[in-house]
């Protein structure tokens, strides 16, 4: 039962008819099921090339070229604590460690109560926040290990509201007015943008 | 892909300090070969896009600007241009290419398959390093694991070239294995339980430049230095060129031979993995005869007992012993080789005297479509801004390659599809118009499209979607392809549609037909009132009448009389030439009536068919592995059959046959071997002239009959009236899969079990008003026959429309069809539960 449910469903269609292709659609529906399910399900794929008209091994061969898709179940919050170059330098290694030990999981497992998993990552373009880590793509700047150990405790109690459950990524759904939608067809058919039109009569 | 005009303007380019000549617009790689330089690739393949994966073909190209490294297959040849293939840069960069794709390849040559035959195995001794500095761990995976059926992946062994995958996405479109994960974890996979279930599985084994995909009929079975090869042709209907390869006078191995004009290389797994039916253990390898206990002859037995080639000699030289010539008949032939075909119709109709021949079993187009009609050739149709109108069954089905020749076209070329065939098929996305009329209503349809002179509504389709197709067809150059779509529907709806078609200017046609070598049964003049080289028999008769005295005067009767006469006991000996008209025939008991009734029925096969079963002498004959000939292919298209292995038993050429009972007879064909044929042949077919049969050995393509209108095409002026559809009725299309229960599927173990069970698919429309659950078995019937099938709901059928697929396990929809209906109407009567 991991097929889009009914009310997301509706939302995928509204998100299919926002592209001319029905295929363009595939990465934002991948959102959208791990947004159900805070992971990508077989099922999910099936459903999804089902909507999109392709198979479902093309849908698993995008979804497993982006890392953020987990094809596995992870905590109700991922951590992801960056390795880069920066980091490193600045004790990456140790957060990692303590990660390890405080959660009693190693990286890539998920704690018993099925609150946390973590994993090192590849550097997330927070160089000068060094060392930091991302919850649920949320950045968490310049932590240490009493911060690392007070961004648990906060998670534990439900202190963070400001991060949302795994596989949430937007902060607000895109609403886009009906009449602006380009809906199933092709890109020839759409009315040209005004401002081409006004280029064009510059000219 | 190289598309690449074929006029294009020449160009000079340097490649290796030799000043050459080269089509401008040309793909790098390919202009290079084309004067003798080989590159090393591994991703790049001619007949499928340029994806720069590999980097093996990296050469340095000086465009002006000085030498730089360019990978030779995503380059195209420029005025100037400076190339070298053999620099020290060059050297260097072969080498660590190859010993990049070493790292993770694991070494086990040994035991491996392609060992032997491995372009990275040859290209590593060649240009490779001769270690590696790679001390760490190789990837693992499971291996083998099984895609499909039929083929394994082995991804420890896969180079990541995108050969597979690109084929299955774009040259076959069933895109169900892709490249899954990303950088040093990337795999060729599947989706899990979703298996690579295509048609045409076995090309991309034949495609990978490593012993990744492996398939399973060959697995572990040789050794390529122990291969023996010959360059042959697949009796099918398109002649698909193969290479045949064998060790130990055993057939291992089919491939795909590159063939401009057909195949391309390509095969569908049918035909290539179909060699093992004929090393069956099954094989018909001695002659057997009616008879009882002890082995003994007997009329009245009850089943097939062995025999001598002397003693089943005997009881058919028996059987013709003074008979009138009227009571004898021959059905069948399409499976023979042209040579064999010549020499059957030689003793039918030069010695023995009878007319009643034909190679059709009730399922084919009329001689008049398959002769009469101006014909093109595959490449006419495949030109780029021609149309291409399709009144046919799904093509992926019954004619693979032609499906992949035809996809390609529409894809790349800009050839317009006008797609008409009974239900959509895996081209009609591609086609530019995609209409399914009405079983029956074909002929009205495409009158409208052709005159311009278009209704609201005709044959189920709008007035706008036929004014579209109008405005494609006219002044463009039409190729029609054309073949019996659906045994629900008859002849005449085809015949007008093709009566309306004719009249547009720039159009031919290419008929397709069912069974191998029908072209060349009619060319060989085994149909009624046909002499070889599309002669008529009042025509021709003068310059065969010296070698073949007993010509009779008048023409004889088709398969459909002939068996009627049988079963009115008007018939006393009939030859049935790999033929099953039982399991063919579109009025099965008829076919059974006439068998039984005849006294002696002599069957040619090469295995114990449900006919075969039947008949009072049955005798071996040799596949188009293990003997010589030629075949005739749907577009006229003559290339060699060559003999790779022997037959199993006393099996012959049926040639041989026929040329022995005829010397029974009293009388000498003629022929003693394929050659002898050609030499009679020759001499008296206008249309064969020019043909060398020792010359078709030697080019890929054959030679090409393109002499047409000697056998006029019978147009059809009368109209065959719509027939309104109430709202319970549907009407019935009966098609047909790659996969049945033919003969040849049945005896390859790896084939058999891919075929389906019966069932009557219908529309999700129609199946809602129905009110039941899918697979429920429900009675269908049609004027008092009904048969019982469980039925499936597939939104390819259009509404109204049903479809039942031939030949398969289960409900036989031949029961439904009658003789004198042009399409069949049938009601589905979902309360009477079948005992199915």
């Amino acid at each position: 039962m991991s097929r889009l449910n009914e009310e997301n469903l509706r939302l995928a269609r509204q998100i299919l008819s926002l592209y001319p292709k029905k295929k363009s659609a595939m990465i934002p529906l991948l959102h959208l099921s791990q947004e159900q399910n805070g992971m990508v399900t077989n099922e999910a794929m099936e459903h999804i090339a089902e909507l999109v008209e392709v198979t479902p091994a093309e849908v698993l061969g995008t979804c497993s070229f982006y890392e953020m898709f987990k094809r596995h179940p992870v905590g109700e919050y991922q951590i992801n604590i960056c390795h880069g170059i920066s980091c490193h330098l600045l004790g990456a290694e140790e957060v990692l460690e303590h990660a390890e030990e405080s959660l009693g999981v190693r990286e890539g497992e998920i704690t018993k109560d099925g609150k946390f998993s973590f994993e090192g990552v590849e550097c997330i373009a927070a160089c000068t926040e060094a060392p930091c880590l991302q919850v649920n793509y949320r950045y968490i700047n310049k932590v240490n290990l009493d911060a690392f150990n007070e961004l648990i405790t906060d998670l534990r109690n439900d202190q963070k509201a400001e991060i949302p459950k795994h596989g949430t990524l937007a902060k607000t759904r895109q609403k886009i007015p009906s009449e602006k939608l380009a809906g199933p067809s092709g890109v020839e058919d759409a009315t040209p943008p005004e401002w081409l039109q006004r280029n064009k009569e510059s000219q | 892909m190289t598309d690449i005009d074929q006029d294009s303007e020449l160009i000079s380019v340097t490649i290796d300090g030799q000043e050459v000549n080269v089509k401008s617009g040309e793909v790098l790689i390919d202009a290079c070969e084309e004067v003798g330089v080989d590159i090393p690739r591994f991703c790049y393949h001619k007949r499928m896009s340029q994806v720069g994966m590999c980097r093996m073909c990296i050469v340095e190209v000086d465009t002006g600007r000085g030498p730089s490294l360019q990978p030779s297959c995503m380059m195209n040849v420029s005025e100037g241009m400076i190339v070298d293939t053999q620099s020290e840069a060059i050297k260097k960069v072969q080498d660590g290419v190859l010993e990049f794709l070493l790292l993770n390849h694991p070494l086990d040559c040994p035991v491996c398959d392609k060992g032997g035959e491995c372009p990275l195995q040859d290209q590593t001794m060649a240009f490779g390093p001769g270690e590696t500095r790679f001390v760490e761990e190789k990837r693992h995976f499971e291996k083998p694991i099984p895609i499909n059926d039929n083929v394994f992946l082995d991804r420890e062994r896969c180079i990541l070239c995108d050969r597979c995958t690109r084929f299955a996405d774009e040259v076959v479109g069933d895109p169900l294995i892709q490249f899954i994960d990303r950088g040093n974890s990337t795999q060729v996979n599947t989706f899990p339980e979703d298996p690579f279930a295509s048609y045409f599985s076995g090309n991309i084994v034949q495609l990978c430049p490593v012993g990744a995909l492996t398939a399973k009929p060959y697995r572990f079975k040789a050794r390529p230095w122990d291969l023996e090869e010959i360059e042959s042709t697949y009796p099918n209907p398109l002649g698909d060129r193969i290479v045949v390869q064998s060790s130990r006078d055993q057939v291992l191995r089919l491939q795909g031979l590159d063939s401009e004009a057909v195949n391309w290389g390509w095969l569908c797994d049918k035909d290539r993995f179909s060699f093992e039916a004929f090393q069956s253990e099954y094989r018909l390898d001695n002659p057997l005869v009616r008879g009882g206990g002890l082995n003994k002859a007997n009329k009245l037995g009850t089943g097939l007992v062995a025999a001598s080639w002397a003693g089943a000699m005997s009881i058919i030289t028996e059987s013709l012993d003074g008979v009138n010539p009227d009571r004898v008949a021959v059905i069948g032939g399409a499976r023979l080789t042209n040579e064999s075909q010549y020499a059957w119709a030689k003793l039918a109709k030069g010695f023995i005297g009878t007319d009643n021949v034909s190679a059709d079993l009730g399922d084919e187009l009329p001689p008049d479509i398959l002769l009469g009609l101006p014909r093109a050739t595959i490449a006419d149709a495949c030109q780029p801004n021609s149309t291409i109108v399709l009144l046919t069954s799904d093509l992926k089905e019954e004619y693979g390659t032609l499906y992949i020749r035809l996809r390609h076209a529409a894809k790349n070329l800009g050839v317009n599809i006008i797609d008409l065939s009974p239900v959509e098929t895996a081209l009609s996305s591609d086609a530019a118009v995609s209409l399914h009329p009405l079983p029956g209503e074909v002929g009205n349809v495409v009158e409208a499209l052709v005159t311009g002179d278009i209704p609201r509504e005709v044959g189920g389709i709008s007035g706008e979607e036929i004014s579209q197709a109008h405005h494609i067809i006219k002044d463009t150059n039409v190729v029609v392809f054309v073949s019996r779509s659906s045994m629900g529907q008859s002849v005449i709806p085809i015949s007008e549609a093709l009566t309306s078609l004719q009249q547009l200017d720039n159009c031919r046609f290419i008929p397709l037909v069912r069974r191998a070598n029908t072209m060349g049964a009619l060319d060989m003049g085994m149909a009624p009132g046909l002499l070889p080289g599309r002669n008529s028999l009042s025509s021709g008769s003068s310059a065969f009448s010296d070698i073949w005295p007993n010509l009779p005067s008048e023409p004889g009767a088709n398969t459909k009389q002939i068996l009627q006469k049988a079963a009115n006991g008007e018939i006393d000996t009939l030859f049935l030439l790999g033929a099953d008209p039982i399991t063919d025939y579109p009025d099965k008991s008829i076919a059974k009536a006439a068998l039984q009734k005849v006294n002696t029925v002599i069957a040619v096969d090469l295995f114990v068919t449900p006919s075969v079963y039947e008949s009072d002498v049955a005798l071996p004959a040799a596949s188009f592995l293990e003997a010589n000939g030629s075949h005739t292919n749907v577009e006229g298209r003559i290339t060699p059959i060559r003999q790779k292995v022997t037959a199993p038993g006393t099996a012959r050429p049926d040639w041989m046959i026929a040329a022995e009972i005829s010397h029974r007879l009293g009388h000498d064909l003629g022929i003693d071997s394929p050659e002898d044929v050609w030499e009679e042949i020759n001499s008296r077919s206008a249309v064969h002239e020019g043909l060398d049969y020792e010359q078709l050995a030697h080019d890929d393509n054959g030679h090409l009959i393109t002499a047409t209108g000697r056998i006029p095409f019978i147009p059809v002026t009368e109209r065959v009236e719509t027939r309104p559809i109430d709202s319970y009725a549907m009407r019935l299309i009966v098609g047909k899969r790659m996969f049945d229960q033919g003969i040849v599927t049945q005896m390859s173990p790896s084939l058999c079990s891919l075929a389906e069970q019966s069932q009557l698919r219908i529309n999700q429309y129609d199946f809602n008003r129905l009110g039941i659950q899918e697979g429920t078995q429900v009675e269908v019937s049609s004027g008092g026959k009904s048969i019982s099938i469980s039925v499936k709901v597939d939104n390819r059928v259009p509404r109204s429309s049903a479809l039942i697929y031939a030949n398969l396990e289960g409900a036989d929809p031949r029961e439904l069809l009658s003789d004198d209906e042009h399409s069949i109407d049938i009601r589905i009567d979902p309360t009477v539960k079948g005992t199915a």
